[in-house]
């Protein structure tokens, strides 16, 4: 049932400068992208009462780009233009393929990549593909823009990097060749495959030469408060040739490096062995 | 721009001149569901079944999860926009056919998300359609039928 909706307002400004404006006079106003988060909350009641400012008309945030050398994603770039960029898929084949499996045709059309960020559910699909390509936000508000590595963004659960009157508006992805042998790898398990939240979701990139791994990067959601990126592991990794005493050597470092959680979609205990086989499939395939 | 409780929203519905009346944060659901036009129907209330599908601007969204705000100057096509006048869309008449619709409450989003899977692929495969209709649930058919009946639509065209 949907809560009292007097004690909510939507302002729909005509620009991005306009909302930002409207954001900074009204510090605690939240934005609002495509709803396909906020408008469950509030239908389940959780929805804090007070005023939000949808991104509708903020044209300044739709896209994707190059720009000197970086491809750069419009917060409220959607899943479906996400998964069907050709130039996405070509160079940064990961994002395409989280954005395929959040939710359905319906939610891709409406959802946003600077939503599922904003969101901060350390279930989220799209934020263990942004840890593994490095990518920096740029975050704007009335005053000017600043840029974070995502890296440093997440700060705890549902905690970020995000001062009242910012909002994320760009995701930059620094330009990456694709090196001969590399290999990458997302997997997200779920109660099934379509349409369903992650109990364990895995991204990562390879680079084997002259028989050792040369470079490595993972990243895993649903294991910990929010999206981890497994530095430990990869160190554990680099240089090392490619076998099965590596591979048992990383999933000890993995398992030491996340912390799972019971909760209504899984065990610790699950996650922990599900999180260990997507990385031995990873490295083995 | 009035703070918070502008009522009215100007849109088209099913190609005609409407305006909907509502808090900018209540569900486009709800606000057409009010004009009468009942096809579309509630199932979660939380963006998992798909039973809410309208087009918005000639793209598939739940329309439990927009808010009222967002149809301003849309286009919305509900599953009564999908025929014309009495002659039902292709894909109507498929699911009449190979018994498609059961119980009928998933029917309306089956078909608005197997309209958007012909406006985007030709000669969609089993896969496609699976893929396709992956947020749409059926307690009925065991969704073999559905399946069927979105193939069948596109062999018709």
């Amino acid at each position: 049932m949907i809560p009292r909706l007097d004690d909510y307002q939507l302002v729909v400004p005509a620009s991005l400068r306009d909302a930002l404006d409207d954001l900074a006079r009204h510090p605690s106003a939240r934005p609002f992208a495509g709803g396909t988060d906020l408008m469950v909350t509030l239908e389940a009641g959780h929805l804090p009462p007070g005023r939000y400012i949808s991104l509708q008309n903020c044209r300044e945030l739709l896209g994707i780009q190059q720009v000197n050398g970086s491809l750069v994603i419009g917060a409220l770039t959607t899943y479906t233009e996400i998964r069907n960029s050709a130039r996405l898929a070509r160079e940064y084949p990961l994002l395409g393929r989280a954005a395929r499996e959040t939710g359905g045709w319906a939610t891709q059309n409406r959802g946003t990549i600077g939503g599922n960020i904003a969101n901060a559910s350390p279930a989220a699909d799209t934020p263990p593909v942004l840890l593994v390509y490095d990518a920096e936000l740029e975050l704007v508000s009335a005053s000017g823009s600043r840029r974070v590595p995502y890296l440093q963004f997440h700060r705890g659960y549902k905690k970020m990097d995000l001062a009242p009157g910012e909002l994320i508006a760009r995701i930059h992805l620094p330009g990456r060749a694709e090196r001969t042998g590399a290999h990458s790898y997302y997997r997200k398990v779920g109660t099934r495959r379509a349409q369903a939240i992650s109990k364990v979701c895995f991204a990562g990139t390879i680079c084997v030469e002259s028989d050792a791994v040369q470079d490595v990067r993972i990243a895993v959601g649903s294991v910990a408060p929010m999206p981890v990126r497994a530095v430990r592991t990869e160190d554990a990794l680099r240089g090392q040739p490619l076998d099965a005493n590596t591979a048992a050597a990383a999933e000890r470092t993995l398992l030491d490096e996340i912390a799972p959680i019971d909760d209504i979609r899984s065990t610790a205990r699950y996650r922990a062995r599900v999180a260990g086989n997507l990385l031995r499939e990873f490295l083995l395939r | 721009m009035a703070d918070g409780g502008a009522p009215r929203v100007s849109c088209t519905l099913n190609g005609r001149p409407a305006v909907l009346q509502g808090h900018p944060m209540a569900r486009l659901l709800d606000a057409i569901r009010q004009t009468g036009l009942t096809g579309t129907k509630e199932g979660c209330g939380e963006g998992e079944c798909g039973a809410c599908g309208v087009l918005l601007d000639g793209v598939l969204v739940n329309s439990c999860l927009t808010p009222l705000a967002h149809a301003q100057d849309a286009a919305i096509t509900t599953i009564e926009g999908i025929a014309e006048g009495e002659m039902l869309h292709e894909l109507q008449e498929a699911f009449l056919e190979c018994g498609g619709a059961q119980c009928g409450i998933c029917t309306p989003g089956m078909i608005l998300a197997a309209h958007e899977l012909l406006s985007r692929t030709l000669e969609p495969t089993d896969e496609d359609v699976r893929v396709a209709l992956a947020g749409n649930l059926c307690r009925c058919t065991g969704y073999m039928r559905i399946f069927e009946s979105v193939l069948e639509a596109a062999r018709r065209r």
